[in-house]
């Protein structure tokens, strides 16, 4: 590279070159990535909407390439699929509101009173869990929330059992991280200035944390949510292995993806249009500057 | 990039994966009317344990030794459920597969696999005659596959709870059961047609003739009585591995299941069960390799075909996957392998009878009846709002 430099070799050589066009420089820049989001982002995401118009033969369940509407007419009519949808936002939202109740007074304790020693030891001990299997933490609920012979039935006499309730809890406890981390950054960003100022000016502990803190990192949590809500949505394999009998968006898609793929294509556009009303809300909080 | 070039490319890449998704389909090449040379190489799907090269078990091994023999170097690619075996075939990457009856017709009509030429298996001949030239391995008396080996869905209970002992798919169909919340069920949309047997045998005024050939009003009521069922359900089950953790684990007492899944409850001995076959009979599955009709490999495919339907190998993979082999020579090749037939009722008549075999539901009714029977495509959706 040196050499090059001095010598005035190729790499000299082209770096005049792009010096004199920038607009090559931008296309050597942005190439790969632009072609990466229009084929296979983009192009994923149009296949699927193409998809979703198709329908299938009755008998041999191939695709038949006639456009028509009717996935979407069932998905809006059938009372089942509108109770899958409610139910999994439901999940989504009791998710979220149990991370933040957990997530928030964690990063407050870390950003604002946690000796700085203590505070790298308890941000890996938040971030360890990530380095687990998904599978292995679905099974350990499923070992904790167990019927018959399950931790807590055993030690605490009761357990919710296999249902929506142990989808949510163990939701909630793979997402926690995705919560406490924005939380924690917002809060870290928040001056403690701010805070003595309130309490120069007679704010007690609840009043500076109400009309002061809370203002000012709801855009932090409100991006965490954009995490813990989304995976929630997305979900189908916890549901599978705690769900009992529950049925959640993913996992209809899941069942019907092979059997009636335009179907499962349909389907999925439904926690697109969710999630994509969910983040322009999000967006006018200002929650994508704390991502 | 201006607007106008994005919105460009854009509707290319939307035209692009249009037409590629227009060119599938292919045509069938017609049965084999003489077995050449092997290829050197075969691609197959299986069920789990249908065919083993020892890297579950170093001591099953039935793969190894057929590569030797032949030269085909085999790749086995395990399906999961027969849609996924369905989905794998339809990639044209496999020379063929052992399908389940809920997914052979199916491929038999979307042209996936194609006629067999039953002359050029030697051992067919040996295989038991009820498995032969049925409903949902052949179509106009033309072959689309040899049979592999079977087996019931049986009743099964854990002693210790359920009492006094059930003789009847009742046990699992009482919305007011005492085992609410610890019962199962088979989770795929072809275990309505164990509901269907339960009303052919308890409600005859629905005229059910057949549980895979069902009307309208039949299909109503066998959905019903699948949705009362829905609130006794603890889970359903879809991987026999989780059948028997849950029978195991004491969380599942009653409900569907298969003798392999006894077998190993037994094994670890952790939870009493008995299982049987229930006085309304059983539904049952029957499977068949089938041979692609874009195989690259056909000469190894029905090397393959032969080579799995021998007595040796029938003897092995009946005792590891634990079903019933098609090829009764199987149960003379050791005293172990009695007792397995003896267990499986394997080439017991009367017992073969009270089963039926799981087979593709389609519009023209399988018992003759007309064009008014419920689909297939409607029997997955139906399975769907059962589960709500």
């Amino acid at each position: 590279m040196a050499d090059a430099m001095t010598a005035g070799g190729p790499g000299r050589r082209l770096s005049r070159a792009l010096h004199r066009r920038p607009r090559a420089r931008l296309a050597a820049l942005l190439t790969a990535p632009v072609v990466w989001l229009v084929v296979a982002y983009l192009g994923a995401l149009a296949a699927l909407l193409a998809t979703a118009l198709f329908s299938i033969d009755e008998f041999t369940s191939a695709i038949v390439h006639k456009i028509g509407f009717s996935n979407f007419r069932e998905i809006l009519t059938s009372s089942v699929y509108r109770a899958v949808t409610v139910r999994s936002v439901g999940i989504a939202l009791a998710v979220t509101a149990i991370d933040i109740a957990i997530g928030l007074p964690i990063a407050f304790y870390l950003a604002k009173v946690a000796s700085s020693r203590v505070r790298s030891f308890a941000a890996v001990a938040v971030l360890l869990p990530l380095w687990a299997s998904y599978l292995v933490k679905a099974y350990a609920w499923r070992a904790i929330v167990t019927p018959s012979g399950g931790v807590l039935d055993r030690w605490f006499g009761g357990t919710p059992g296999f249902g929506a309730v142990s989808v949510t809890l163990t939701l909630a406890y793979l997402w926690l991280p995705y919560m406490i981390l924005p939380i924690f950054a917002g809060l870290e960003r928040l001056p403690d200035s701010l805070l003595e100022a309130s309490a120069d000016l007679g704010g007690k502990a609840g009043r500076t944390f109400a009309s002061v803190i809370v203002p000012l990192i709801v855009p932090a949590i409100v991006a965490g949510s954009i995490f813990t809500f989304s995976l929630s949505m997305g979900d189908y394999i916890t549901v599978r292995i705690v769900g009992g009998t529950t049925q959640m968006l993913g996992s209809v898609v899941y069942a019907n993806f092979v059997d009636n793929l335009p179907f499962a294509a349909a389907y999925s556009v439904v926690p697109v249009v969710i999630m994509f009303v969910y983040l322009s809300l999000a967006r006018r909080t200002g929650a994508f500057e704390n991502l | 990039m201006k607007p106008t070039k994005a919105w460009l490319a854009g509707v290319g890449t939307v035209a692009l994966v249009v037409s590629a998704c227009g060119s599938s389909g292919g045509s069938g090449s017609g049965k084999l009317t003489k077995v050449g040379a092997g290829e050197g190489a075969l691609s197959i799907i299986a069920w789990a344990g249908y065919a083993e090269d020892g890297s579950t078990d170093p001591k099953q091994n039935w793969v190894g030794p057929f590569a030797e023999k032949t030269g085909c170097k085999t790749t086995v690619k395990v399906g999961n459920t027969s849609d996924e075996m369905l989905q794998l075939m339809r990639t044209g990457d496999y020379d063929g597969v052992s399908a389940s009856g809920d997914a052979t017709l199916r491929l038999i009509a979307a042209g996936d696999v194609t006629e067999v030429n039953t002359a050029l298996v030697p051992n067919y001949k040996d295989i038991s005659a009820f498995l032969k030239d049925q409903n949902y391995n052949s179509k106009g008396g033309k072959q689309y596959g040899i049979p592999h080996g079977w087996g019931a869905n049986y009743l099964m209970w854990n002693t210790d709870v359920v009492k006094p002992d059930p003789d009847s798919w009742g046990a699992v169909f009482d919305a007011n059961s005492p085992y609410k919340g610890k019962v199962t069920a088979y989770d795929a949309p072809i275990y309505i047609a164990d509901a269907a047997l339960y009303l052919m045998k308890t409600k005859p005024e629905l005229g059910i003739k057949d549980p895979y050939s069902l009307d309208d009003a039949q299909f109503k009521a066998t959905v019903d009585l699948l949705k009362a069922q829905k609130g006794i359900i603890g889970s359903y089950w879809s991987l026999y591995t989780d059948a028997q953790g849950a029978f195991t684990q004491g969380n599942t007492v009653i409900g569907t299941t298969w003798q392999v899944i006894k077998g190993l409850v037994d094994i670890d001995a952790k939870a009493k069960v008995k299982a049987i076959i229930p006085k309304e009979g059983a539904t049952a599955w029957s499977d068949t390799w089938m041979v692609s009709s874009k195989a690259k490999h056909p000469n190894c495919m029905y090397l393959w075909l032969d080579y799995i339907t021998s007595p040796d190998v029938q003897a092995q993979v009946a005792q590891w996957f634990g079903e019933a082999p098609a090829n009764p020579k199987a149960c003379d090749v050791s005293a172990d392998m009695k007792t397995h037939c003896a267990t499986y009722q394997a080439t017991d008549e009367a017992f073969h009878k009270q089963l039926y075999y799981w087979t593709t539901p389609t519009k023209e009714c399988l018992d003759g009846r007309g064009a008014k029977c419920v689909a297939f495509a409607d029997w997955a959706k139906a399975w769907t709002e059962i589960k709500g």
